[in-house]
């Protein structure tokens, strides 16, 4: 490999690794959704939409940083995910139909209602928030004079990779250290088991819906500064997270955070090797692959090597 | 008189031509049918089988292009496609159900959901092949008026019909309803659940193909945003039957007279046009909260709440 070979390779490995860090976040929102209420979110990335759509909001008319909107957009969101699974997902949970798919084909029909009701207000123009720190970058040049090869580093982008570490870490910490987390993974286990314990899994669910949504509208005041929206964003979203989420094995959130890198990193490979119009085939790819070789995702393959031992 | 009402009903729509409708008219009556036709193919897989589709769009484009590409490729009448498409489409529905139909219930749509956008994928960058996003142009329209399409896409409905009420009614109908509500059980009771499903696929993908293959005739232009569309193939593929009937006969048909008017309605109201998305939305909302078999599935239930509506008023 020559040094502009290597150049490429490595820069492509390191943003896809942002990426995928990113990714995890969206795919984690789904997936304790899909862990605890056992359905399939197909609205998700609409909610990123408005996620995206509040921090553009705020940076163009209140000036507020996309970064700091997520202490707004996250709460807002999770009232939006709270007031959804309340009075239109759940009610379906009870009804009697024949298709047992209803409650995914309800998702969908909320997801069109946010899709085009962000085309009426914001029309279907490309927006982005233009931050001053945008196209700023570190280079390794910079850091090491002699280095045969070029390597750079985008700060927005580094700066949503921590970020969306660290929501992640708060995560972790939440489901695994404090009783309302503890609640919520008995209610992933087996629902009537955690009612027998006393759990009040009807708000468990309203409240999984709440976090998933506010952790995947905090995923869109991350990419907001280094993307672009238009209303229908949300479906390329939503596909992603699924993805992931099939890929990281259901309601597994290292399977999620593992899933969101493997992809991020796919996609970016694929973009710079093969055609940035294929990447997305690649990931479904991944996704019909991983359904029929491993159907219980990374999270099965780390259980089964642990089992092992 | 139940027995002989399809057939009167198609006898009084192949009359409707003579009642010299503009052509306006026609071409929302040639969309009701054609949609009635994608729907009743959706209903065969999904209401009857049980296997929740998301991906109808998939077995429509590749009908479509089937058509368009016989044209643009071979130099030959799209209407070559028509036959052409049973042939392409039901092969692509084998290796498809080789592949998902291991799968179950919602794993089984999120199969079918890729498989929708990977193909509307591969149309667009395979430029060489489909003509990409430029879409394929049929230059010599067949006939102007459009009373001739639509008996074709009558027939088309009219066999179709005949062809899922006989499966239903058969064994393979049977089988397919005890895959939907059992397929442990149907398994343990030897029904081979892959082989019928298989079939159901197969059907109920060469119906929507079919469809679809007519559609580039009629319109004279597809390009892959339109054809492998997701919410504007798929999902009112869905939608039509949700709203019509889950596994009813005449559901799909009430549905697509409902969408496409519906559809048409809203988007000749200026104000509403950019709206039609929020309507179908909550359309889809209220019928699967309120009336989760369609309208006439949950017909009897509808008629009571109707009722007691009235004697109270």
């Amino acid at each position: 490999m020559t040094a502009v070979q290597t150049e490429v390779l490595l820069q492509t490995l390191i943003s896809g690794f942002l990426l995928g860090g990113l990714y995890a976040l969206i795919g984690i929102g789904m997936t304790i959704i899909m862990g605890v209420m056992k359905i399939i979110n197909l609205a998700h990335g609409e909610l990123m939409m408005v996620g995206m759509y509040i921090a553009y909001v705020l940076y163009t008319y209140f000036h507020i940083d996309p970064y700091l909107s997520i202490v707004i957009a996250g709460p807002v969101l999770f009232l939006l995910g709270m007031g959804l699974q309340k009075y239109l997902i759940n009610p379906v949970v009870k009804v009697d139909s024949i298709l047992p798919e209803n409650q995914v084909i309800l998702t969908v029909g909320i997801g069109m209602v946010l899709a085009n009701l962000a085309t009426i207000i914001f029309k279907s123009d490309y927006l982005q928030t233009p931050v001053s720190y945008g196209t700023t970058a570190w280079y390794l040049t910079d850091i090491w004079k002699a280095s045969p090869i070029e390597l750079s580093l985008s700060l927005p982008w580094s700066v949503s990779f921590v970020f969306s570490l660290m929501i992640t870490a708060g995560l972790w910490f939440f489901l695994t250290k404090t009783d309302m987390g503890k609640s919520i993974r008995a209610t992933a286990q087996d629902h009537d088991a955690a009612l027998l314990m006393g759990v009040n899994v009807e708000r468990m669910r309203v409240f999984t819906f709440g976090l998933g949504s506010a952790l995947v509208g905090a995923a869109g005041c991350l990419f907001i500064p280094i993307y672009y929206i238009y209303p229908d964003i949300g479906g390329q979203f939503t596909l992603i997270a699924f993805v992931i989420t099939i890929l990281g094995g259901l309601g597994s959130t290292v399977g999620a955070i593992i899933g969101g890198l493997i992809l991020g990193l796919f996609e970016s490979l694929t973009a710079t090797y093969i055609g940035m119009g294929w990447a997305p085939v690649g990931r479904f790819i991944i996704f019909v692959a991983v359904l029929i070789f491993i159907p219980g995702g990374v999270a099965s393959l780390l259980k089964s090597r642990k089992l092992g031992k | 008189m139940n027995k002989y009402f399809p057939y009167i009903a198609i006898a009084l729509l192949a009359l409707v031509p003579l009642l010299g409708l503009n052509s306006y008219l026609m071409h929302i009556l040639i969309l009701v049918v054609m949609w009635s036709v994608i729907g009743m193919s959706w209903n065969l897989l999904s209401g009857y089988c049980g296997q929740v589709s998301f991906g109808h769009a998939a077995f429509f484009g590749v009908g479509a292009y089937t058509s368009g590409m016989l044209y643009t490729k071979l130099g030959i009448s799209g209407w070559w496609g028509l036959p052409a498409s049973i042939v392409v489409v039901t092969l692509f529905a084998l290796v498809i159900g080789y592949i998902c139909l291991r799968l179950r219930g919602p794993y089984f749509a999120l199969a079918t959901l890729s498989i929708g956008v990977i193909l509307r994928i591969v149309a667009e960058n395979m430029v060489d092949v489909t003509g990409g996003d430029l879409g394929i142009m049929i230059r010599e329209r067949s006939w102007i008026e459009k009373t001739r399409y639509y008996y074709i896409i009558l027939a088309i409905a009219a066999l179709s019909f005949v062809l899922v009420k006989q499966v239903i009614a058969s064994k393979l109908g049977y089988y397919f309803v005890a895959i939907r509500e059992d397929q442990d059980a149907a398994e343990s009771l030897g029904i081979d659940t892959t082989l019928y499903k298989t079939i159901a696929l197969c059907l109920s993908a060469m119906i929507t193909g079919f469809a679809g293959a007519f559609y580039t005739n009629y319109m004279g232009y597809i390009d892959p945003k339109v054809v492998f569309a997701l919410h504007d193939i798929s999902i009112i593929a869905i939608m039509v039957v949700m709203v019509g009937g889950v596994a009813t006969f005449s559901g799909p048909i009430v549905g697509a007279v409902i969408m496409v008017v519906l559809a048409e309605a809203i988007r000749s109201i200026p104000m509403l046009g950019t709206a039609h998305h929020t309507f179908f939305g909550i359309l889809l909302i209220v019928i699967i909260i309120f009336l989760p078999n369609g309208i006439v599935g949950d017909f009897p239930k509808m008629k009571k709440l109707l009722g007691l509506a009235r004697r109270a008023s």
